[in-house]
């Protein structure tokens, strides 16, 4: 597979190399100067930044402060409205995605932009499939399928369709599609936003292969930590401006937030009370979700937050749409001591309890509806007067809204899809608290959004829980649940595996639960406790 | 500020405004060209006799918007309206009241309620057996149109009495204040229906399972319900426009309200109400209807394209409609 394909134009290169000498690597993409306006707003100002080959080039800031503009004029989804770039030495032009894709420039997109229909190998070579004279050849991009996941260190068969891939299966197919083509600089978007731990490993592991290659990677992510392990040189931006460019070795995490947010950040994570000790609101037992969780039990108290810690697809999300009856399943579930029985989402809600879901864009809000129709939709009941929506209740309602949870807008008839993941997220959280529900389910509380509005939802958890109510955080983030939650169960392939709680709640502990690497006997007898 | 990218890519004027005020420009533009096609366009009788005509397919078209807006599509509303016009002429003619006015009162609710029925079967159907309305309503506009031809023994039920017939006369031929009745008809409905579906709970849940079905499910509303209602709305409307209809020519056919469904499904997109649901707009809907009935009416009076050519331009309208709106909201 060819994995770098050299642009036709050596010459000047060679006389590049030549002169700078060997040591330092010849940048294989260089940006002078981008700028970029939309209307009189301009999002991006005046950024030089070289990029250089078997280089990994981390790009941090908050949302809003131009990353995702920044890898779209570099990838030819947009023109910088001032500003050049150069590819290899050379002055180029970017025509639009396919033009960048023939100079070897790869976007990984955040976003999953897969066929849910055709299977993996089918989207994989989608536009470029691999022909036998007329014919498709379906067993060499089933080969190479098979490859381009084992790659990342996924086993899986390439003829499933994608729709019935996992969000993180998906996340990893769409990667690999994107590494299939010949590529000599690649941006990665956010890739590791849906990923566990040792998928986001396996992902590393591919990008140090890459980079041995000599490609030139640019990394965006909101994971400081992350950046901190990959990247050579990290790149700061706040507000469309550049801020710093420092070797990675030269910059702890808390330096990178501290230069993206560009105040200090202290307590990312809110105190934490006591473990409280009284009854139990929500008592579960035995609970099966068909096909992904089994033989659940567990017990929430009054006041508690508890973690569910996994991998992708172990199934803590189905466990509790299940639960909430969002989808098939049975069991015993007890709130406040009397035995319930939940068909769907409103059941829930009449019973206080509710579920956020983590599926924000696909689930939680209607993207084409403005702010006001998506806040009061779940307790619409609540705002009218017989079947007649009172709409001064609802503007009102609004306006508390915004103050409460600080969603930030410049204006209130923007559409919900307008909104930053922070904002989003705000949003469904004044949604479903409409409902002044005693149980609260929040499925990856901060996925996707930046670091100043995470430290908000872990604020307002807290609050939660210093009111009483009792909260439920299912997180990829091992270290959102270990800084927020007073105990952690862990889920494996559809049970629950473990239970750390205290000084035991450490990455190590959750992780060697999680993969069932290293499952020692002391593991084994907590599930059996469990 | 915290997102400037966003918002303006999403340029709102471009999207919602100019989809919302594109039916009534066009069909201003309409007014206009059939008054320089034909003096006798602009004439009070031609005008109040295009709102009469575009009656049916109005009302039935603002039902329509309702299963559209939550996303399913009703084929079946023109045999639908035959066969509802076939029961209630058949009522009529069984003549178990002797007021011919209480008779037509309670024709007319029985049509209400055979209409709400067919509407529920339809709806039922879709949601409860999980199949796609369009597979549904094709289904079902099999199966009336054939219970028509099968109760009229492949020719026409009629009115038998021609005292009912005079009694009923007036709801279609008769007026109000120099304005005939199918226009109240048009306006009652529309007004009702933009109530419903502007300012309730109802209508909210009917714009969000059209938007997005899970975000509606896992906001607790009753996907099922909602979708079902909008069906049986659909049959309400069909029936008020077999009321209005069965007094024009006293009968019904086989071939009564033949395409039916093409014109109320053009008068709704026509209108700006998204076809794959999450946005409705009943006046924009009742604008289309009035556009379908106009280009019609100065096919007619111009005779610059023939009159049999009907149907070809309203099937090409549906068509430029989608391409136009289309290009009205370029982000998707």
């Amino acid at each position: 597979m060819p994995a770098c394909l050299s642009p036709p134009r050596p010459a000047g290169l060679a006389l590049v190399n030549i002169a700078v000498g060997e040591e330092t690597p010849s940048p294989a993409l260089e940006a002078f100067g981008l700028s970029k306006s939309f209307g009189p707003t301009e999002v991006l100002s005046d950024i030089s930044l070289a990029f250089a080959r078997g280089e990994v080039h981390a790009i941090v800031g908050e949302n809003g402060a131009g990353k995702s503009t920044l890898m779209k004029l570099l990838s030819g989804h947009l023109e910088p409205t001032k500003g050049a770039l150069s590819l290899g030495g050379e002055r180029i032009v970017l025509r639009g995605p396919v033009d960048a894709e023939r100079r070897g420039i790869v976007l990984v997109h955040q976003e999953i932009l897969l066929a849910p229909h055709l299977t993996i190998a089918q989207n994989m070579f989608l536009g470029r499939e691999l022909r036998r004279g007329a014919t498709l050849d379906d067993r060499a991009m089933n080969r190479r399928a098979i490859e381009a996941m084992r790659a990342l260190g996924v086993e899986i068969a390439p003829n499933i369709a994608v729709e019935r891939l996992s969000i993180a299966q998906r996340q990893l197919a769409q990667i690999a599609r994107a590494l299939i083509a010949p590529h000599e600089i690649v941006i990665f978007d956010e890739p590791t936003a849906s990923l566990t731990p040792v998928e986001t490993d396996a992902l590393h592991r591919r990008i140090l292969e890459m980079k041995a290659k000599g490609v030139a990677i640019l990394y965006i992510s909101h994971r400081l930590n992350e950046v901190k392990a990959i990247a050579d040189r990290v790149t700061v931006l706040r507000d469309g401006k550049w801020i710093a460019t420092r070797p990675a070795s030269a910059l702890e995490p808390v330096d990178m937030a501290r230069l993206m947010v560009g105040r200090d950040l202290l307590n990312l994570y809110p105190d934490r009370s006591p473990r409280p000790s009284g009854t139990p609101v929500l008592e579960v037992a035995d609970f099966n979700a068909p096909g992904y969780a089994a033989g659940a039990s567990f017990a929430l108290r009054k006041g508690e937050i508890l973690g569910f810690a996994g991998l992708i697809g172990a199934g803590r999300t189905e466990l509790f749409e299940a639960l909430l009856g969002l989808r098939a399943g049975r069991g015993e579930i007890k709130v406040g001591g009397r035995t319930i029985r939940l068909h769907n989402a409103r059941d829930g809600m009449n019973a206080g309890i509710v579920y956020l879901t983590e599926d924000r864009k696909g689930k939680g809000l209607l993207l084409q509806e403005n702010l006001t129709v998506n806040l009061t939709l779940a307790a619409l009941d609540r705002f009218s007067n017989g079947p007649l929506i009172d709409r001064a209740r609802e503007a009102k309602a609004l306006d508390e809204a915004i103050v409460d949870f600080d969603i930030r807008l410049g204006d209130k008839n923007r559409l919900a899809g307008e909104l930053s993941g922070g904002n989003q997220q705000k949003l469904l959280l004044a949604k479903m608290m409409l409902l002044n529900p005693q149980i609260v389910v929040i499925d990856e509380p901060t996925r996707g959004i930046d670091i100043g509005a995470k430290q908000q939802v872990y604020r307002f958890i807290a609050a939660l829980c210093a009111q009483g109510k009792s909260v439920v955080v299912i997180s990829s983030e091992m270290g959102e649940l270990i800084g927020l939650c007073h105990r952690i169960l862990i889920m494996r392939a559809g049970r629950i595996v473990g239970e750390v709680e205290g000084e035991a709640m450490t990455e190590d502990e959750i992780v060697v639960h999680a993969t069932g690497v290293g499952a020692s006997a002391a593991a084994a007898s907590t599930a059996r406790r469990a | 500020m915290n997102e400037p990218i966003q918002s303006v890519r999403s340029s709102l004027w471009s999207r919602v405004d100019l989809g919302a005020v594109a039916p009534f420009a066009a069909l201003a533009a309409l007014l206009l060209l059939g008054t320089l096609v034909s003096p006798r366009f602009m004439s009070v009788d031609n005008l109040s006799n295009v709102l009469t005509r575009s009656a049916f397919i109005a009302t039935i078209a603002v039902g329509a918007t309702f299963v559209i807006t939550a996303g399913g599509l009703d084929l079946s509303v023109g045999s639908m309206a035959a066969f509802v016009a076939g029961i209630m002429i058949l009522f009529l003619n069984g003549g178990l009241i002797e007021n011919p006015v209480l008779l037509i009162a309670f024709g007319m609710i029985l049509a209400l309620f055979v209409g709400a029925l067919c509407g529920l079967a339809n709806g039922l159907t879709t949601t409860l057996g999980r199949i796609e309305p369009f597979i549904v309503t094709l289904g079902t506009m099999g199966i009336f149109r054939s219970l028509v031809t099968w109760l009229a023994q492949g020719g026409s039920i009629v009115i038998k009495s021609s005292e009912l017939r005079s009694a009923y006369r007036p709801v279609y031929f008769g007026d109000v204040f120099g304005a005939p009745i199918p226009i109240f008809v048009i306006l009652g409905v529309a007004a009702i229906g933009a109530f419903i579906l502007y300012r309730t709970a109802y209508g909210r849940h009917v714009t969000a399972v059209g938007s997005n079905e899970e975000v509606a499910r896992y906001s607790g509303i009753n996907v099922t319900r909602v979708r079902t209602i909008t069906f049986v709305l659909q049959g309400l409307c069909v029936a008020i426009a077999v009321i209005v209809y069965v007094p024009r020519l006293g009968s019904t056919t086989s071939t009564t309200g033949l395409l039916w469904e093409l014109q109320a499904i053009t008068a709704v997109v026509i209108g700006g109400t998204r076809l794959r649901g999450g946005v409705g707009r009943i006046w924009g809907t009742i604008a289309g209807a009035l556009i379908l009935e106009v280009i019609g009416n100065i096919m007619v009076l111009s005779d610059l394209v023939s009159e049999y050519l009907i149907g070809a331009v309203q099937g090409a309208i549906i068509v430029i409609a989608m391409l136009a709106q289309r290009s009205l909201s370029r982000t998707r």
